[in-house]
């Protein structure tokens, strides 16, 4: 059955099939209907639903939450997310399930609070001091939203790791006809056992309650959770493991959208919103005889380098369309070996427009031309 | 030395010894804490001990429950997931002053509006351990911390007047030096159905005791005993410097999860959304 609905209604309701029961959350545009309507369904479905007094303390009450067990998610933006990022670096530290969900608007600070940015990629891959695995998703149809809703929660709750949802202030508020579709919900593993279970060993979860009597420290620890403060070794071993097990599975965790990529020699690389222009943009091109292609990113953290490595080897021009001053790009241009990389980048609070693509599509390939 | 029953089942062997330096009241603190469990035979595996960071919030590690060492000033914003999400377990915060006074006060003040099923101890010794002796915001007008080295001119909050006046159902102050008085106050507090705050002042002889030379863990339970007054004993024109102690507050308002538990009653039975 098709359904009319909002982006971050879409979201609201992904959370709800992937089995989230614990939200907490603290208002802010362009994400606060996601937090409404929360409120709305968990109580009927016995989910725990409650409004902090900040996002720090949102963010801190989604990682307790979890580590009873608990499916829990929070929503914020760009202020708030900022907010969020030492305790997101301590569910990274922690092997703790959860999902933030981060509506971009523009920034810096309150920036335009109800326009589309994409200005916090970086921020949700390295805002946390340190070093640490990361897994941030994006979106670019309300269907998406719904989808990669719920993958952020399989993914939370298959590798222990906070996992960030980047939507933005138009996709949040953009309304979609959407046939929701029905889709895998995985849960995270228990120990078969607790002889000899180690909690922070690998990717299987015991909760307070369970009988174990954890201990759970931002400090770093061993695999037994115990903190090893001044034992460098243990705290790198510990954060490469993680690392590696998202290294293995990139596969399983890179989503991407491939249009006419085979005999592509200008490829346009976008995620989010502006993936929709980009499409548009490929298809103005391939009419007018040019050799455009698609590679649209719904993984933007492991970022998909190898892909984009062979995608660049192919093709003579890579096109980056992003509405940020180019942070993006910046990950292309360190994969694309010597293939020219062209910004497209704005960040005033409106799209991107497929013609304005166009138009610099043609710009680089006139320049190509000139400089061979 | 009095004999009694084994509290050593209530350490976690494998984090000793505990990181507190000689004299200092934060052990003290735990040990009345064991008592209290042992009084009321708390199901240690249903226990879950928040910490913020600090020396105080370091106890978490050193007590045979669950334990979660969490970010500065944080611990009741994670203990209010953990329990909202599962009413049945015992959630315990401990918490130093700065803890839970200056970086954590405005989830402390929330906590307590909630009246959240919670306890919540503050370890006050009146400056900032972890991090080498720093003004707090309950450093008394005048004394010394290595950022008030003339003398703090900051106005000390008070935790007791602040959780008072914040909605919080339970809440009672003592000291270190009146170590026997401490089980009973945390034994209440725990079974208390709402949130409860028990500050207790607690002594750091390495930096408080040491920059306003009032010298070693003995001599600041002295000092302790000097700066208190039973609360019926004193008015609040002698407050100044001075700390009342006792019972303030413990009566029974509607709790937080079970003023849920009675919405998620209502959402079923009206099935709406
Ligand atoms: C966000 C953040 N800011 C500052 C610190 C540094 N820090 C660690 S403990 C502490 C204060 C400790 O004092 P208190 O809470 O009174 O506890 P005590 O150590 O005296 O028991 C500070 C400022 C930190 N860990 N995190
Ligand atoms: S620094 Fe002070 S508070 Fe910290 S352990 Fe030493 S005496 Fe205790």
């Amino acid at each position: 059955m098709q359904q009319l609905m909002m982006g971050n209604e879409a979201c609201a309701l992904g959370a709800a099939a992937a089995g989230c029961n614990f939200f907490a959350g603290y208002p802010i545009s362009p994400s606060s209907e996601i937090m409404e309507w929360m409120s709305r369904l968990l109580p009927v479905r016995g989910g725990v639903f409650v409004q902090m007094e900040d996002e720090i303390a949102s963010i801190g009450a989604v990682i307790g939450a979890s580590w009873t067990g608990a499916k829990a998610m929070t929503a914020t933006s760009g202020p708030g997310f900022t907010l969020m990022q030492e305790n997101i670096g301590y569910a990274s530290m922690t092997e703790t399930p959860c999902v933030i969900i981060d509506a971009q608007r523009v920034g810096p600070s309150t920036g335009m609070p109800t326009m589309p940015a994409q200005g916090d990629v970086i921020q949700a891959r390295y805002g946390s001091h340190g070093d640490r695995a990361a897994i941030v998703l994006t979106a670019s149809t309300v269907l998406d939203t719904y989808t990669m809703t719920v993958e952020a929660f399989n993914l939370s709750e298959r590798y222990r790791q906070p996992v960030v949802l980047l939507l933005d202030a138009m996709l949040c508020h953009m309304r979609e006809n959407v046939t929701v579709p029905d889709l895998e919900v995985i849960d995270r593993a228990r120990p078969a056992s607790l002889d000899g279970f180690e909690p922070f060993a690998g990717e299987e979860f015991l909760a307070f309650g369970d009988g174990a009597r954890l201990i759970v420290t931002g400090l770093t620890h061993d695999e037994a959770g115990y903190q090893r403060a001044s034992n460098g070794d243990t705290g790198e071993r510990m954060m490469r493991r993680v690392l590696h097990r998202l290294e293995r599975d990139a596969e399983v965790i890179t989503h991407t959208r491939q249009e006419s990529l085979e005999d592509a020699t200008l490829v346009l690389i976008a995620y989010g919103i502006t993936a929709r222009a980009a499409r548009s943009a490929v298809h103005k091109l391939r009419a007018e005889g040019v050799s455009a292609g698609l590679l649209e990113l719904l993984t933007l953290w492991p970022f998909p380098e190898r892909l984009i490595a062979s995608v660049a080897q192919r093709a003579q021009t890579l096109l980056v369309p992003e509405l940020n001053l180019g942070q993006v790009e910046l990950l292309v241009r360190a994969a694309a070996g010597g293939t020219p990389v062209v910004a497209l980048g704005r960040m005033d609070g409106s799209l991107l427009k497929p013609e304005e693509i166009v138009a610099k599509a043609h710009e680089a390939l006139t320049n190509a031309e000139a400089t061979i | 030395m009095k004999s009694g029953p084994d509290l050593r089942q209530y350490l976690r062997q494998e984090s000793m010894p505990n990181v507190w330096c000689p004299g200092c009241g934060h052990g003290s603190v735990m040990a009345a804490l064991t008592r209290a469990f042992d009084n009321l035979q708390l199901d240690l595996d249903q226990t879950v001990v928040v910490g913020g960071i600090g020396c105080a919030s370091r106890m978490p590690f050193f007590l045979n429950t669950n334990g979660m060492h969490t970010t500065h000033g944080r611990a009741l914003a994670f203990a209010t997931g953990v329990k909202l999400a599962s009413p049945d377990l015992n959630v315990i915060t401990v918490m130093g002053d700065g803890d839970a006074l200056s970086i954590g006060g405005n989830h402390l003040i929330h906590a307590c509006r909630r009246n959240i099923d919670l306890t919540a101890l503050i370890l006050n010794n009146g400056i900032y351990g972890m991090t080498g002796g720093q003004l707090a915001p309950t450093t008394p007008q005048g004394f010394r911390s290595t950022t008030s080295s003339l003398g703090s001119i900051e106005v000390p909050f008070d935790a007791v007047d602040l959780a008072l006046a914040a909605g919080a159902t339970y809440v009672a102050r003592t000291t270190t030096f009146d170590f026997e008085e401490i089980p009973a106050l945390i034994e209440t507090a725990i079974k208390h159905p709402g949130f409860a705050l028990v500050e207790i002042l607690s002594q750091c002889p390495t930096y408080f005791g040491r920059l306003n030379r009032l010298g070693d863990g003995r001599a600041l339970l002295d000092y302790e005993r000097d700066s208190t007054a039973p609360q019926e004993e004193i008015t609040r024109e002698q407050l100044v410097g001075r700390f009342s102690v006792g019972v303030f507050r413990e009566e029974i308002r509607p709790e937080y999860t079970r003023r849920y538990a009675a919405l998620l009653e209502r959402a079923r039975r009206d099935g709406n959304a």
